[in-house]
């Protein structure tokens, strides 16, 4: 156990070096338009000279594009990235960690709320389905879960918004809090004024991930029903109730299980488009924009965070498999 | 042209096997079917495999077939002059009365902009008085195209390095499941984001842009397939049939493609009607955000594209109502099928 995952994190750092390369490159490949036009007043009144900008580059690493300057420059981001830095974001002006810290809240709550409320919707759905398998139940449960699936989530989002927030004028189209709420609001007005505003897009992610998860407990719970010790359980007599509540139910958890563990980048990385509809200052908006403008800093930073809980999301998925089920040998 | 006969032949075939089914009697059943008709009778026999093979046919008419149809061209602008009030209120007092006066103008455009929903328009006009529905269709012609054509790319791609992963195991396999393992690593998001700024910068905004965005997408997708591919071929390799392949002594590629790759069809088929559902729902992302096929041509994620500016949102829904129902349409009914399918080819399954 202990060889298998040391196998998998040395594993995990060669990816992660493979990833960073590429991502590094092709965001080098990108116009460094951000940086020119931050400083182009500067720039034409004088107050900054041509050597100081170059001077500016040089700090980022990013004064030669020539395939060695790159590589040069990509040097000087892992040393840098190794020791803990990843640099200053070119938007905000901080430190890229400190960025992704401060906007990781926000994000991981609204995740975090609406992966509860899809838990607790479609595991009893899943496996009322998967008890009544080929029911009117399980058939209607089953095709709205796939129509639900199959809507894209800019298109739910500004339907949504345009229904419930424009015409019938019930939530806010977008932000966390009101221009209009008085500075004298107390935290607990605040704190409800952005559970309205976020109503809507937690009512979106939860819409359009409860289909797979609800899906994917009704096969578990089929594959479970058609155990030799349900088979047991039936035999020696106990009800029904007992059958599915106790045994199906404890042993459909088993592999959800590892499915929360892949949910980690996700989780913690932030709905990029569903923020980005909803104007939600999280990392997923703020990655959106430094993606848009070239703040490489900021760019290179979420996506190794992706990349990074990508990777340990499928190490624990693996490790969490041989936990629950003491059958699988990890070698 | 092309496509259109694909599609009547698809239709007719569809035709031939209800025809079969309800011309089945006692006898044809006590027949023994080839495992291809059984697949074939088993996924007809699915409500939802239908209801999705019925509306990706009528997807493709009305996208291949129906622009034919009309008088506007995709990019053709309507003419027409439009009259546009504004009304402006003015508010004064006099004598310590407050009174409000309207003021109504009449503007004449050249063009009929942003048109209203009448006979000549079933979806009004855009911002450049092109025809909406006209667009609609056609944006579906390139939308599905690009889902084959990166469908295809990638599973030929994966097919062919998940197989040599899969049979020649050892540094082959190595070397390409770890590529395959830090391309899934890469959020394809942020990279999609990132090449759209770089082919911008490159000068790459014509129709060209097309082909770049297929070939970017094939690059992230084909991972999955060769997973999936090398998978199967781990498994069936050790399988007597392949050891009596061996002993027969058939040549390496005899028993790659004879051998291994029949079996891992069904998979693959599977895999490919899912997979045409994901494409167009990338495709459509990208034409969200603004960094998909360049601007003008329509395509369903380019006319969704007027749903992130909050003006045409909220007051014109008719511009990009029709291509998100029909992305949400393509993708459900892809998504049915490939299930249809896959329930299909599964041995287990009895019902």
């Amino acid at each position: 156990m202990v060889k298998y995952i040391l196998k998998r994190l040395l594993l995990a750092i060669l990816i992660l070096f493979g990833v960073s390369v590429i991502i590094y490159f092709l965001i080098r490949m990108m116009p460094l338009n951000y940086l020119e036009q931050k400083f182009a007043d500067q720039l034409a009144v004088g107050t900054m000279t041509q050597e100081d900008f170059d001077r500016i580059l040089a700090i980022y690493g990013l004064d030669d594009n020539s395939f060695l300057g790159i590589l040069k420059g990509y040097w000087s981001w892992l040393t840098n990235f190794l020791k803990g830095d990843m640099g200053v974001s070119f938007q905000f002006g901080r430190e890229v960690s400190v960025v992704i810290k401060e906007k990781m809240g926000i994000s991981f709550s609204i995740s975090l709320v609406s992966l509860i409320l899809e838990l607790l919707i479609a595991i009893p759905l899943g496996i009322k389905c998967a008890t009544n398998q080929y029911g009117k139940f399980d058939y209607t449960v089953t095709v709205l879960c796939m129509i639900a699936m199959a809507f894209p989530s800019f298109f739910l989002g500004n339907l949504f918004i345009k229904w419930f927030a424009v015409d019938l004028g019930w939530f806010e189209t977008g932000g966390l809090n009101s221009s209009s709420l008085p500075i004298t609001a107390g935290p607990l007005e605040v704190f409800g004024d952005m559970i309205w505003h976020l109503i809507l897009p937690i009512l979106v992610m939860v819409i359009l991930d409860i289909g797979s998860l609800m899906r994917y407990t009704r096969t578990n719970t089929l594959e479970v029903l058609n155990a030799d010790y349900i088979r047991t359980a039936r035999a020696k007599g106990l009800s029904e109730g007992k059958v599915v509540y106790k045994h199906v139910f404890r042993n459909t958890l088993i592999p959800l299980i590892t499915v929360l563990a892949s949910t980690l980048p996700m989780l913690f990385g932030g709905a990029m488009i569903t923020e980005t509809v909803f104007d939600i200052p999280g990392i997923g908006q703020a990655a959106y924009n430094a993606l848009k403008i070239g703040d490489i800093p900021l760019a290179m930073g979420y996506n190794m965070f992706i990349a990074v809980l990508t990777v340990i999301g499928t190490l624990l998925a693996d490790i969490m498999y041989a936990v629950v089920d003491p059958r699988v040998k990890l070698k | 042209m092309e496509d259109q006969i694909k599609n009547e032949e698809q239709v007719s075939e569809k035709e031939n096997f209800n025809d079969n089914l309800h011309g089945e009697n006692l006898t044809d059943r006590a027949k023994v079917l080839s495992p291809g008709m059984t697949v074939l009778k088993r996924f007809f026999r699915s409500k939802l495999s239908i209801i999705g093979l019925v509306t990706l046919v009528l997807l493709f008419l009305f996208s291949f077939l129906g622009p034919v149809f009309t008088k506007w061209g995709p990019n053709e602008a309507d003419p027409n002059s439009k009259t546009i009030f504004t009304v402006t209120s003015i508010t004064y007092e006099v004598d310590g009365e407050t009174y409000t006066c309207f003021e109504v103008t009449l503007d004449e455009t050249n063009y009929n902009i942003l048109g209203d929903i009448s006979a000549d328009h079933i979806m009004g006009t855009d911002d450049s008085s092109y025809d909406v529905f006209t667009r609609l269709m056609t944006g579906g012609r390139v939308s599905l195209t690009i889902g084959f054509v990166v469908v295809i790319l990638e599973t030929l791609l994966g097919v062919l390095l998940g197989g040599l992963a899969g049979y020649f195991g050892k540094w082959v396999d190595q070397l390409i499941m770890r590529i395959v393992d830090i391309l899934s690593c890469i959020p394809s998001l942020p990279i999609m984001l990132i090449l759209s700024a770089v082919f911008t910068a490159l000068g790459i905004v014509d129709i060209s842009r097309l082909y770049y965005m297929m070939i970017v997408l094939t690059l992230l997708g084909w991972p999955s397939v060769a997973r999936l591919v090398r998978g199967q071929i781990l498994s069936l390799r050790e399988q007597e049939f392949m050891l009596a392949a061996k002993s027969s002594g058939l040549s390496t590629g005899k028993k790659i493609f004879k051998h291994l790759l029949p079996n891992v069809i069904p998979q693959l088929i599977v895999f490919m009607t899912l997979g045409l559902g994901s494409i167009i729902l990338y495709e459509a992302t990208l034409g969200y955000l603004g960094i998909g096929a360049p601007t003008g041509t329509a395509t369903w994620g380019n006319l969704i594209n007027y749903a992130s500016d909050a003006t045409y949102r909220n007051y014109y829904p008719n511009l990009w109502l029709g291509a998100g129902i029909c992305i949400t349409l393509a993708i459900l009914a892809f998504n049915f099928v490939g299930d249809g399918l896959r329930d299909a080819f599964d041995p287990k399954m009895k019902r």
